[in-house]
């Protein structure tokens, strides 16, 4: 895949972080001239990936959550989130709609949304080790007045 | 993220402003429940007029909020939601537990 452009941020995993992680991605994907619901389709999932970092793989301790957002030339954004945290260890059962280790208050649906939202999420996994979920989403080139 | 919340015991009126995520959804979550195990109201509503952004964390609040009403008899309405935060509680399937109304922008 031809590459256009790449940035890459390093965050802690303090929930404090999440709206920057957000508004970053955002910010930096704004130069393809997205429309408004493309934009919040990426925030909503880059939130939901980064939260996981937080509640899941750095549950309890702190880490830092690497970020990486490429554009390439025609137009397909590429979010990478990885950590270094406990890892998953059901990718398949974690991606089930409603499963939860989070508690009451967790809806459980934090990959239904990241699938729903992007053209193609995927997830890797390693027990100990981290996670690195990639999402892949195609902003539609719009016609252009001169 | 700030709640400011109207009430009485028929209706208790929380207003949500700014972005709706984990990171503030425990706080505005304990500050809805205070208020509703005071007043027990029969309408609760939530009102999203001034939210710019909401994730999976305001499903969990939504969920949790009706479950609370729901035990005490009462009924929850969500109101003025946004495009992003309405396509966020449709995929939750959010519409069969609560009356939710978008935004008139």
């Amino acid at each position: 895949m031809e590459k256009s452009n790449e940035m890459k941020l390093t965050i802690e995993s303090r929930s404090s972080n999440e709206g920057f992680a957000r508004v970053a991605v955002a910010a930096f994907v704004a130069q393809l001239d997205p429309t408004i619901e493309e934009i919040n389709d990426i925030r909503t999932c880059v939130s939901e990936a980064v939260t996981n970092c937080i509640v899941h793989a750095y549950k309890e301790t702190l880490g830092k959550i690497y970020i990486t957002v490429t554009l390439s030339d025609s137009s397909l954004v590429t979010v990478k989130i990885r950590d270094k945290g406990c890892g998953i260890e059901d990718v398949k059962q974690a991606m089930e709609p409603l499963f939860t280790t989070g508690g009451s208050e967790r809806a459980g649906l934090g990959f239904a949304v990241m699938e729903s939202f992007s053209d193609k999420i995927s997830v890797r996994s390693k027990l100990g080790q981290g996670t690195t979920v990639t999402i892949r989403k195609k902003i539609q080139q719009r016609v252009r007045y001169a | 993220m700030a709640v400011n919340i109207e009430g009485s015991n028929e209706i208790l009126i929380a207003y949500l402003t700014g972005e709706l995520d984990h990171h503030c959804a425990g706080e505005i979550r304990k500050r809805i429940d205070s208020a509703v195990n005071e007043y027990k109201p029969s309408l609760l509503v939530l009102d999203f007029s001034d939210v710019s952004f909401m994730d999976s964390s305001g499903i969990g609040l939504v969920m949790g909020r009706y479950k609370l009403i729901h035990s005490l008899g009462g009924t929850l309405h969500v109101v003025n939601v946004s495009e992003q935060a309405h396509k966020v509680m449709c995929l939750a399937g959010l519409e069969n537990l609560a009356t939710i109304s978008k935004s008139e922008v």
